[in-house]
C-alpha cells in the first residue's frame, strides 16, 4: 500500500524541468530532430512500434525523443497515446504472400522460389566498429540489380502442397477475433490472443524464452523456414464507403519457424510451425515471437509442458514490458506506512525471540 | 449494372491507393493546377486508429497484430457526388484530399481531369519508387553456385 503525501509539489515540478534540460543535453549540440530518429534510428523506432502497438513512426520517433532513448518509458508513452484516439474498426487481414520484399531468405531451402534475398542486413557484417562513421559519413548508393518478376510464395504455402506441415488454423466465421486491448486475458488463450499477446511483448523476454527453448528447456527442433521484410498493403472496409478501402502499406517482419514432428496413428507426422510477425525490420523480435509461438503450441499438440517457454499463463502474465515495468517501479513510491508497519512486528518478533530463549538482547542494526 | 458498379469501384479503389501512397504536398501540388469544384466536408477530417490484422501462419485464421493511425474526411461536390478519404497517419487534409479525389472520380466532368492531372503523375512517382526498392533489393539476391570438381 502508498499513501499520498503532501508537500512534493515543487520537488516534482523543479525534477520535471531538470528532466527536459538534461533531456536537453549540451546546448552546444544541435537538437535531434523526429526525422532524424525515424531515419537513422530506424530500428529503434519499428521496435517502439511493435511494442507500444502503434504503426506511426513519428510517433515513435517523438517517444523515443521524450524518452531520452529509454525504449519502454517510449514504448510506455505511445500505449498511452492510443488510448486518446477512437478506433473506427479492424483492417483486413494482411497478406504477407504478397509482400514488396526487401528481404527475404530461407534457412530450409537453399533455391526457394522467389530466391534469397538478403536485403538491409547486419548478417555477415564483422561487428567491428566502424570509425568512418563517428565523422559524418556519405555512403555509396545502393547497387541495383534486375528485378523478377517472379512471385515469393510463403517457404510453408510450398511445404503445405504437399501436406508435409500442419495447416494454420481455418478462420471460424462465427467466432470473432480475440482482443486483449478490450477483454482481459483468460486462460487458457487461444491462439490469436497469444499471438497478439507475444507480437506486444518484450523483445528481450521473448529473445530470452526462445533462447531458454533451443537450449532444451522444452525443446522443439526449429529451423528458420522464411524470415521476410518489406511491404504489405492495408485495407480497411469502411462502412460510409461501402467497401474495403485502401489505407496504403505497412512496413513488416514475418517470421515462419518449422519444427520438428507430429503425428498419431490416424495421421501421418508432418512438420509443426511457430509464427511471428512485428511492424518494422524486427528479424530477431519475430524469429523469437515465432519460437515461442511453436512452445506454447505444446498443450494443443499434446506435448508435455515442462518448461517455462511452454507455460502460456507464465509467457502471456509476464511478457508486457509496460505492466511489468509499471509494477516492478511502483516499488519507488512512498510505501512509509507499510514499512513502518513491517518494522513494528519485526521488532515484536525479535523481542519475543530474545524473551524466549533467554539470551541477552542482541545488538539492534542501524535503522 | 452490376459489372459497372464493380469495375467503378475498382477504379475509386485504385485512385485511393495510389494517393494513400503519396505524400501530401505532391497530392497538393498536383491538385493546384486543376481548377476544383465546389465542394463542401462532409465528415471534417479526424484521427482515429484502426486494429491491423495478420493471419496465424500468413494463411490461416486473422488475430490482432496491432493498432495503426488512420485519417479519415467525407467530402460532397456541389453536384452530388461524394467522396471517401483514408489514410494510414495523421493528416487529416490528406485524407481530406483522397475525399476530394475520390468524389471527383465519380464525376463524369471532373474524372478524366483527375485521372490525368493528378494520378497519372503520382502512379508514375510510386512506380519509379518502387522498381528503385526492387532494383536495391534485387542487387543482394544470392546467386549460389557450384564449384564442378573431377577432370573437366
Amino acid at each position: 500500500m502508498y499513501v499520498a503525501v503532501k508537500g512534493g509539489e515543487r520537488a516534482i515540478e523543479n525534477a520535471h524541468r531538470l528532466l527536459a534540460h538534461e533531456r536537453r543535453g549540451d546546448r552546444d549540440v544541435p537538437e535531434v530532430s523526429l526525422s532524424q530518429i525515424s531515419e537513422q534510428l530506424s530500428l529503434g523506432v519499428d521496435r517502439v512500434m511493435t511494442e507500444g502497438s502503434l504503426y506511426d513512426r513519428e510517433l515513435a520517433a517523438l517517444a523515443i525523443k521524450q524518452a531520452r532513448g529509454d525504449m519502454i518509458e517510449a514504448i510506455f508513452l505511445v500505449r498511452a497515446f492510443r488510448a486518446t484516439l477512437p478506433r473506427f474498426g479492424a483492417t483486413e487481414p494482411v497478406d504477407t504472400g504478397a509482400m514488396r520484399v526487401r528481404r527475404r531468405i530461407s534457412s530450409t531451402f537453399k533455391d526457394v522460389p522467389g530466391g534469397q534475398i538478403l536485403g538491409p542486413t547486419f548478417d555477415y557484417t564483422h561487428r567491428l566498429l566502424d570509425p568512418q562513421l563517428a565523422e559524418g559519413f556519405s555512403p555509396e548508393a545502393p547497387a541495383l540489380g534486375e528485378a523478377s518478376t517472379a512471385a515469393t510464395p510463403r517457404v510453408t504455402d510450398i511445404l503445405g502442397r504437399d501436406g508435409l506441415i500442419e495447416p494454420s488454423p481455418v478462420a471460424d466465421a462465427g467466432t470473432p477475433v480475440g482482443d486483449l486491448t478490450r477483454e482481459p486475458l483468460s486462460f487458457p488463450a487461444d491462439r490469436d490472443l497469444r499471438l497478439q499477446n507475444l507480437a506486444r511483448a518484450d523483445e528481450g523476454f521473448l529473445l530470452a524464452l526462445g533462447y531458454s527453448s533451443q537450449r532444451g528447456y522444452g525443446r522443439n527442433h526449429p529451423f528458420a523456414g522464411e524470415i521476410r521484410f518489406g511491404e504489405v498493403e492495408v485495407e480497411f472496409v469502411a462502412e460510409d464507403a461501402g467497401f474495403a478501402v485502401p489505407l496504403g502499406a505497412i512496413a513488416m517482419t514475418e517470421c515462419q519457424m518449422v519444427n520438428q514432428f507430429k503425428g498419431s496413428a490416424t495421421e501421418a507426422p508432418c512438420f509443426t510451425r511457430g509464427y511471428g510477425l512485428a511492424f518494422g525490420q524486427s528479424e530477431r523480435k519475430t524469429m523469437s515471437m515465432a519460437l515461442v509461438d511453436r512452445s506454447l503450441h505444446a498443450r494443443d499438440l499434446g506435448e508435455e509442458v515442462t518448461a517455462p517457454a511452454q507455460d502460456e499463463e507464465f509467457v502471456m502474465s509476464h511478457s508486457d514490458n509496460v505492466q511489468a515495468t509499471g509494477f516492478v517501479e511502483h516499488l519507488k513510491l512512498p510505501h512509509y506506512v507499510d514499512f513502518q508497519s513491517e518494522l513494528g512486528l519485526l521488532r515484536k518478533l525479535r523481542k519475543e525471540f530474545s524473551e524466549a530463549t533467554e539470551a541477552p538482547p542482541m545488538q539492534e542494526a542501524a535503522e | 449494372m452490376a459489372v459497372t458498379e464493380s469495375s467503378k469501384q475498382a477504379q475509386r479503389k485504385a485512385v485511393m491507393a495510389v494517393l494513400a501512397h503519396s505524400e501530401p504536398s505532391e497530392i497538393s501540388d498536383h491538385l493546384n493546377t486543376i481548377a476544383l469544384p465546389a465542394h463542401e466536408n462532409l465528415r471534417e477530417p479526424e484521427n482515429g486508429l484502426v486494429m491491423v490484422r495478420g493471419r496465424i501462419g500468413g494463411d490461416g485464421a486473422a488475430f490482432n497484430l496491432g493498432e495503426a493511425t488512420v485519417s479519415r474526411a467525407a467530402v460532397r461536390l456541389s453536384t452530388g457526388e461524394v467522396g471517401f478519404g483514408y489514410t494510414l497517419g495523421r493528416d487529416g487534409e490528406k485524407a481530406r484530399m483522397i475525399a476530394l479525389c475520390d468524389a471527383m472520380v465519380q464525376s463524369q466532368e471532373f474524372a478524366g481531369l483527375v485521372e490525368a492531372k493528378v494520378i497519372a503523375p503520382l502512379r508514375a512517382a510510386i512506380s519509379a519508387k518502387r522498381n528503385r526498392k526492387a532494383a536495391e533489393a534485387a542487387a543482394t539476391r544470392v546467386d549460389f553456385y557450384t564449384l564442378v570438381r573431377g577432370e573437366g
